[in-house]
């Protein structure tokens, strides 16, 4: 069983070199494919694809005339990048980041302990799951406005969404995990004397604990997301809010920093969870 | 160990299956019994049932003069698969009964690294699970087994899953381990030579629900070896148990 589980389930490998074609997060991408950087010829390689991927851009838009509010040259963006980050991106950064660290933590926390309560009691799950449905199909920028009028211009109309929206993805993944049970393993526990906390700590939780990587992951990703929609929708600050500020003194190059800068962090949340699997989840290579 | 009336009927949606039905057996203190029977004639269940894991309908289990009511520290229990945890290195999974029973495995530490050292996995203390071989894990487990010393060792089909050779090899270490340390040991399974190379007495149940069919003495010599198995003795020994089973409680002798 544990084999059929192994080809659906998203996996972190820690042979880095692995050419099969399993489902697993190592192979969405080079980007954190443990030694990728294997030769000076793939780097060179790498290198040269982003080169010419955005040289290509470059050319492209300044030979076709491409309207800047339309796509910007990425030279220019670049260069809006280069010359203003610290001054007019950063903090809008620090903003952004703070809602989502805040947030997140507070939903994934709820997240996690809600999954490993609904597996052990399959009543509560029956109770729950319409509510967690609701969460998971209501858009939290329908909310934001109301939160607004309720908590005005700080940062909690927005790190409640970013809560609502990473918990029940952390939830719904980690839950998935906690209902991996492995009777034998369990039984084996139980030959030993072990009571239901140390089965939960000792056998469940590190069984599921590669999918509540993976759920942590999605809730982060979802996120970043959220808040980014909330601001657009409300306040005074924070990158969304800044998309928004600067295309209507239509600042395109200043908007697509500022997706830049969001790419980034999306890339730099995935990279954080693929080196956290690989250390605490790499058995389930 | 007495086994009095032990009887189980599972709950399943379909109704219930009656998997035991009256087993009454004495087991003396260091004797290698083995149990064999049809598939799905509740060998395991019976195991399980001794180890204390799962509740029999009615009837009891007797060790050491008190009723086996829940897994006992006296009682160690090897698994249809390895069963090693995929999370930990050999280490960590030899010492998770100590983790889980709250005992310091400082005193214990020589004993372990002995024990390693006589099934062949000494040096390999810091591989994980999916590094080991298919009888490696099996020998890791015994070795988990064996570290904090149980009276009673219970089997549950440990080989099943190894090819022939390993089988062998891991039949011999069996043996070699009981004749050094005397546990008692109940194996379940379902090679009949398994069962009388290994065992003292071969106890065959009926298909389902498993009744004691007959109880097989083998007084074979000891240590016995694998060249043994294809002894005419041997063999006319494995005929009647295989007999046994085919047509329940009615030796061919």
């Amino acid at each position: 069983m544990a084999d059929q589980l192994r080809d659906t389930i998203p996996t972190f490998d820690t042979n880095a070199s692995d050419e099969s074609g399993d489902v697993s997060i190592s192979n969405w991408s080079a980007l954190t494919h443990g030694n990728f950087a294997k030769s000076g010829s793939e780097i060179l390689a790498i290198i040269a694809v982003a080169v010419v991927i955005i040289g290509g851009l470059e050319i492209w838009i300044r030979s076709a005339n491409v309207k800047s509010y339309i796509v910007p040259t990425p030279s220019a963006v670049g260069s809006a990048l280069f010359h203003h980050f610290d001054d007019l991106f950063w903090p809008h950064v620090k903003v952004t980041l703070f809602e989502l660290g805040v947030g997140y933590a507070i939903g994934a926390t709820i997240g996690i302990l809600l999954a490993a309560v609904i597996t052990q009691v399959p009543f509560v799950e029956k109770i729950i799951t319409p509510y967690i449905l609701l969460l998971v199909t209501t858009p939290m920028m329908a909310l934001v406005p109301l939160l607004q009028l309720k908590y005005g211009f700080t940062s909690t109309p927005r790190i409640i969404p970013v809560a609502l929206a990473a918990g029940p993805m952390v939830m719904i993944n980690a839950a998935t995990g906690f209902r991996r049970t492995d009777l034998a393993k369990i039984a084996l526990a139980r030959s030993y004397g072990a009571n239901t906390f140390q089965i939960f700590r000792k056998v469940r939780f590190p069984l599921a604990l590669p999918m509540i990587i993976v759920g942590l992951m999605v809730g982060a990703i979802f996120g970043v997301l959220t808040a980014v929609g909330a601001e657009m929708v409300s306040g005074k600050d924070g990158l969304g809010n800044q998309i928004i500020y600067w295309q209507t003194f239509s600042k395109y190059n200043y908007v697509w920093s500022i997706i830049t800068i969001l790419a980034l962090i999306g890339i730099g949340i995935y990279v954080i969870f693929y080196q956290i699997g690989k250390r605490w989840a790499s058995w389930q290579a | 160990m007495q086994v009095r009336h032990a009887t189980k009927y599972y709950k399943t949606s379909t109704g219930a299956v009656h998997a035991l039905e009256d087993i009454n057996r004495d087991i003396q203190q260091g004797e290698f019994t083995c149990i064999v029977g049809p598939s799905g004639c509740g060998k395991t269940t019976l195991l399980w049932g001794l180890s204390g894991l799962h509740e029999l309908t009615s009837g009891e289990v007797i060790l050491n003069g008190t009723p086996v009511k829940g897994p006992r520290p006296e009682i160690g229990m090897i698994f249809q698969e390895a069963n090693l945890l995929p999370w930990r290195n050999l280490m960590q999974n030899i010492l998770f009964p100590f983790e889980i029973k709250k005992i310091d495995p400082k005193p214990y530490k020589e004993r372990i690294a002995g024990l390693l050292e006589e099934v062949g996995l000494a040096g390999f203390e810091t591989k994980f699970p999916r590094e080991l071989s298919g009888g490696m894990q099996q020998r890791a487990s015994i070795v988990r087994c064996l570290s904090y010393d149980p009276e009673l060792i219970l089997m549950d089909e440990p080989f099943g899953a190894l090819d022939a050779f390993t089988r062998d090899e891991m039949n011999l270490l069996i043996q070699k381990i009981w004749m050094e340390t005397g546990k008692t040991i109940v194996f379940v399974t379902h090679n009949v030579s398994e069962a009388i190379f290994l065992a003292d007495r071969v106890v065959v149940l009926s298909p389902r629900p498993g009744r004691l069919a007959h109880i097989f003495n083998i007084d074979l010599p000891r240590p016995r070896t694998i060249e043994q198995t294809f002894t005419p003795e041997f063999i006319k020994l494995v005929l009647e148990i295989k007999s046994t089973i085919l047509h329940g409680n009615t030796p061919s002798k």
